[in-house]
């Protein structure tokens, strides 16, 4: 609950940004702090200098264009919540946004925080693994853009290099007859997930053209599940059809064990909630 | 006096508390918001092991590191300060008594080994991160039952984890009861652990002044007296040099009814370095070095008829009272014991308490102490008792109730109820919930696969703590009115709300009685150089007793102002009336004269009547006769799903009785509070610790205090029973949400599964916890 003593930079350009990263090795980014700090404070990370981005322009616009939408860095998990072109064109954003902790932490937390850290129980990389988004990093080197599937490595650990800034994330947006919905079984005192289960279905003439299944909460990194996709691809999307692909979500995960949820409970949950999840996608895709 | 003139009536109306605004905008003033010039910073380094023996300490790396003013080790503790005190101590009990600082075994995880204190919180923090304690690590208990079957010991020189068995009622009888029942019921029952959690959590700062050589201690503590008496004798400081201040307080719930070894820390680290020492706990200290509550294990009997009527009930609790006792560790399980029979005419009934030391944090009085625990052994009982019998669990408790016409009620465990009518809560609760429309309602839907479930739970419990007999630094409390020479009031209460709203309600009792407006009173309490003397807050007792002094002292001022009065106007005293702040003439009630113009004369004190001193101040000390024994029901309504087990708490409603009512609002606010925890033990709380001894629930992101999303609208009513043991007629109503409401839920939740099998959970019901007896039940795996 006393942090470490360190040094804090606010500059007000992304290059002057990376610039600081690279000249200290153990300097960390700061965005909303609702991560970072409480670390700092149990004194699990005590980094030597923080680089505060409130200050740097271009990362809090959320825009539409060549049909995706893009939503800086330093996007607040309130804005995503309140933005009215996300609920019009990408809605799965904003349903998963406003699950995410309390008001004061969707005022505070933000989508590159909140990715970058991958915590494993954090809502927003179940979403962006749903909706197949791609993720601009910024560093000495330039830009690069990696796609969500290829972003979360490990627990707390992403593609990102240490001395990259997490920029941008772009979203296509989805089309006619797609539907989605996130079904959050939270932590009753985190209010993390335990497990939460994003589901966007595609539909063309009463079949499922694509489903994409993400699951937060269960295992180390989220993960998007091709085995319940594959099952539902094709089908009318019936209860039957989805039922079965519920059932194949956690497959051949290693699910996570700890107070909140015994892995055998974490992997239940995961069908449950996949269930609910793709069972209303389907109707919102309708 | 015209009616005109009479000032509007307070006792009984909804009056917003006063101490609010202060506190929601920011004005309130706790410990850590005092900064005296020159304050130092203590930061205490705990024992990450839950049993290990300490074999070096080696200090030198944080003396030298900047802004150290020094290091308190245990050795030095230990000779410069008394033990940690325990003041329940029950016959036969073994009390292996701590320093403030532990040396040779350290016994629970946080238990503090080294005190730092620094110039400030950052450095002191930093400093303590570079002193080495070496430990060897010892076999740690931390079930209660395998440390009574030949665990390892926490300490060794007892030779055994037993600390104290405690008997109650009558064993034979009980025993011959239960045998020759027609039905019975076993069950062992676990009521768990619990962490407290005040949003402000623990604070001290002590200031020693080496010119006057007083000893002043600001503490977030609910008994500011009892602390100024301990704290002398702990750190040495004769007890008349010695003040203690509860600033604004920021809850409680029993944690902060003790003494605790950094309050002894900061008082010696002050008299040493001659300056203020703050201690501010964090909230992760909070978790394992604050004490915890509950944690008893039930093994319960009950013996009836097949038509319901009780014959018998006997438990066997087993107390999990973690490492060492604390200030009233040993008598909170007691309170159980005399809890035992409920609102039920038990014929024969029989309690056996055993205290057991494990490597846990030490528990203590925790909102409810102990009642909470007794009214779930008997409540989920009558529903055990009740699904067995094939009985309407409602039908079942009406039948044993203890009836209207039946009090003062004697029970089998030595205590007189003074007053009760459970029969007319449980009318209003089952008008409210709808009974017979929800049962038709519970069918319909279970054909349609839903779960639905109610659960009641009509408790009795035991506050206005109370007779001296009962506590062992007395039970009594004391209050002082003074009229200023204004004719302003000043009230002065030993009790020390910390949440409770007494700056409000008594104010609403001393305005109406001396009919000045309640802005023209002021309600001091907490400070020990203000008011002389106190207990402190605990036991819903602040009202029920501290108000009874409070209006023993409104009479004496009462009686005083007469006579005054009547000096002025050349009557008889007792040919007065004294009424809404003005002294008026029976017969002749134009002829008056108010308070300001009584005040004026007794100051100036130019014409004293006879015998008649100066001043218009009284002090009361008020012993009660007995406790009071409010109660009420308790009604849950639940959803279960049945996929994953998660519980979906749809209504609570609740119906208590505290006897008269100061201040309903305040009642809304204690219920609405203590619903909230009480509710929370069974859905959300629940202390967890792995083998080893380490608290796997050591956070707000691990333990679960409920938000307001998590809970229901909740449907308050009351019936009003007063209580002849006071004049306020008033019972108390600081813990009664708790107590009643943590069965009901169990209850309902149990009822919603019973077509599936379900008979019980263990409390908290985790969604997995659910799902596992709904298997179980089916007889198969998820
Ligand atoms: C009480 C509480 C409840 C919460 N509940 C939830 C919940 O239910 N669901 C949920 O998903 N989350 C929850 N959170 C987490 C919250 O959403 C965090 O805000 C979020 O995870 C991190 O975002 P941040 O902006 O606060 O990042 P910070 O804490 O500032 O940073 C987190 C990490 O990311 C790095 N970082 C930050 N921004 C960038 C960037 N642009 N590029 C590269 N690296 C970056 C930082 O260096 C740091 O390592 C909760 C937090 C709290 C305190």
């Amino acid at each position: 609950m006393i942090p470490a003593a360190f040094e804090y930079a606010a500059p007000d350009s992304i290059d002057e940004a990376i610039a600081l990263l690279e000249r200290n090795d153990d300097a960390k980014l700061l965005a909303g702090g609702h991560s970072l700090l409480p670390l700092m404070k149990l004194r699990l990370a005590a980094p030597s200098l923080l680089v505060d981005l409130r200050r740097v322009s271009g990362l809090d616009g959320i825009e539409e264009a060549n049909g995706e939408i893009r939503i800086g860095g330093m996007v607040t998990h309130a804005a995503i919540e309140r933005s009215d072109l996300l609920v019009r064109r990408a809605p799965l954003l904003p349903a998963v946004a406003a699950t995410i902790g309390d008001v004061q932490v969707r005022n505070r937390g933000t989508i590159g925080g909140s990715l970058a850290h991958a915590d494993p129980a954090a809502d927003l990389p179940a979403a962006v693994l749903a909706l197949d988004a791609q993720l601009v990093a910024r560093g000495a080197a330039g830009e690069r853009v990696v796609s969500a599937a290829d972003f979360f490595v490990d627990l707390l650990t992403t593609a990102l290099d240490p001395g990259e800034v997490l920029t941008e994330v772009r979203v296509p947006v989805p089309g006619m007859g797609s539907g989605s919905a996130y079904a959050k079984f939270p932590n009753p005192a985190s209010h993390y997930a335990i497990v939460g289960v994003a589901a966007r279905v595609d539909m063309q003439d009463g079949r499922v053209r694509e489903a994409r299944v993400a699951v937060t909460g269960a295992t180390a990194t989220a993960y998007l599940s091709a085995a319940a996709a594959a099952r539902l691809q094709g089908s009318s999307g019936d209860a039957a059809a989805i039922a079965e692909a519920a059932g194949l979500a956690a497959e051949g995960r290693e699910m996570l064990e700890d107070l909140s949820a015994s892995a055998a409970y974490r992997a239940h949950l995961v069908a449950v909630q996949a269930r609910r999840a793709l069972a209303e996608a389907v109707a919102a895709a309708g | 006096m015209t009616t005109q003139e009479r000032p509007p009536k307070l006792i009984g109306e909804p009056i917003k508390r006063r101490e609010d605004p202060r506190l929601i905008t920011g004005q309130g003033s706790y410990v850590d918001d005092l900064q005296p010039l020159g304050t130092l910073h203590l930061v205490i380094v705990r024992s990450p092991y839950a049993h290990a023996r300490v074999t070096g300490i080696d200090v030198s790396a944080a003396r030298n590191a900047p802004g150290v003013v020094a290091v308190l080790t245990p050795e030095d503790v230990q000779q410069s300060t008394e033990p940690v005190p325990v003041a329940a101590q029950l016959e036969g009990m073994h009390m292996p008594l701590r320093h403030a600082l532990t040396g040779g075994e350290v016994k629970f995880v946080g238990e503090p080994v080294v005190a730092i204190v620094a110039e400030d919180r950052y450095l002191a923090a930093d400093a303590a991160e570079l002193v080495e304690v070496e430990y060897e690590e010892l076999p740690a208990v931390i079930d209660p039952e395998q440390a009574l079957e030949g665990g390892p010991l926490v300490h060794d020189e007892l030779g055994t984890n037993l600390c104290v068995v405690s008997p109650i009622g009558d064993a034979e009888a009980a025993a011959r009861a239960i045998e020759g029942a027609e039905v019975v019921i076993k069950q062992r029952l676990m009521n768990q652990r619990l962490i407290p959690n005040p949003i402000e959590p623990r604070a001290v700062l002590a200031h020693y002044e080496p010119g006057p050589g007083t000893l002043t201690v600001w503490s977030s503590t609910q008994i500011p007296h009892l602390l100024k008496t301990l704290l002398s004798a702990c750190a040495r400081v004769p007890e008349q040099l010695v003040r203690v201040v509860a600033p604004d307080v920021g809850g409680g719930f029993g944690c902060k009814l003790n003494v605790y070894p950094e309050e002894i820390l900061a008082a010696l680290a002050s008299r040493r370095l001659e300056r203020p020492v703050k201690f501010v706990e964090t909230r992760q200290e909070n978790y394992v070095a604050t004490i915890h509550g509950r944690d008893l294990i039930g093994h319960l009997e009950l013996g009836a008829k097949r038509d319901g009527t009780l014959v018998g009930y006997r438990i066997k609790v087993i107390a999990d009272i973690g490492a060492y006792q604390h200030l009233l560790t040993a008598a909170i399980p007691t309170l159980t014991a005399l809890m035992l029979q409920g609102v039920y005419k038990i014929p024969a009934l029989a309690g056996e308490i055993v205290e057991v030391f494990t490597n846990k944090t030490p528990t203590d009085a925790y909102r409810g102490a102990g009642r909470p625990e007794a009214t779930y052994y008997l409540e989920r009982g009558m529903d055990l008792l009740a699904a067995e019998l094939g009985m309407d669990p409602v039908e079942l408790r009406r039948k044993n109730f203890i009836g209207a016409g039946e009090f003062p009620f004697d029970t089998q465990t030595g205590l007189v109820y003074d007053s009760g009518d459970y029969d007319a809560a449980l009318d209003k609760a089952l008008a409210i919930v709808g009974y017979d429309d929800f049962r038709s309602e519970q069918a319909r839907l279970r054909e349609a696969g839903r779960y639905l479930g109610v659960g009641f739970s009509t408790y009795v419990e035991i506050c206005g703590v109370g007779p001296s007999s009962a506590l062992p630094a007395g039970g009594w409390e004391a209050g002082t009115v003074r009229v200023e020479r204004t004719g302003k009031v000043t009230v002065l209460t030993g009790v020390s709300p910390h949440g409770q709203g007494e700056e409000t309600s008594f104010a609403q009792i001393a305005a109406e009685r001396l009919g000045v407006g309640i802005e023209d009173v002021t309600v001091i309490h907490g400070d020990t150089a203000q008011v002389s003397a106190g207990i402190g807050t605990f036991g819903s007792r602040s009202l029920a007793v501290g108000g009874t002094a409070l209006v023993m002292s409104l009479d004496k001022i009462e009686a005083k102002a007469k006579r005054f009065a009547a000096h002025a106007m050349e009557v008889q005293a007792d040919d007065l009336e004294f009424e809404a702040g003005q002294v008026f003439v029976k017969d002749a009630p134009e002829k008056t004269i108010s308070l300001p113009e009584i005040a004026t004369l007794a100051y100036n004190a130019v014409d004293l009547p006879p015998d008649t001193e100066p001043g218009l101040e009284a002090t009361s000390y008020y012993e009660p006769g007995n406790f009071t024994f409010p109660f009420g029901t308790h009604v849950a309504v639940v959803e279960v799903d049945t996929d994953s087990g998660a519980i979906d708490l749809q209504r609570f409603i609740s119906v208590d009785d505290c006897g008269n009512i100061i201040n309903p609002l305040i009642v809304e606010g204690q219920i609405h509070g203590g619903l909230a925890q009480g509710i929370a033990q069974a859905l959300y709380e629940e202390a967890v610790y792995d083998a080893n001894g380490q608290l796997l629930s050591g956070s707000l992101m691990d333990y679960a205090v409920p938000r307001a999303d998590q809970l229901p609208s909740f449907e308050l009513a009351t019936t009003v029973t007063p209580t002849g043991v006071n004049p306020l007629g008033a019972k108390g109503v600081g813990e009664a949400g708790t107590i009643g409401s943590t069965p009901a839920i169990v209850n309902a939740v149990v009822d919603a599964l019973a077509p599936l099998g379900v008979q019980h959970i263990e409390m908290m019901l985790r969604p997995e916890r659910v799902l596992d007896a709904i298997q179980a039940a089916k007889g198969g795996a998820r």
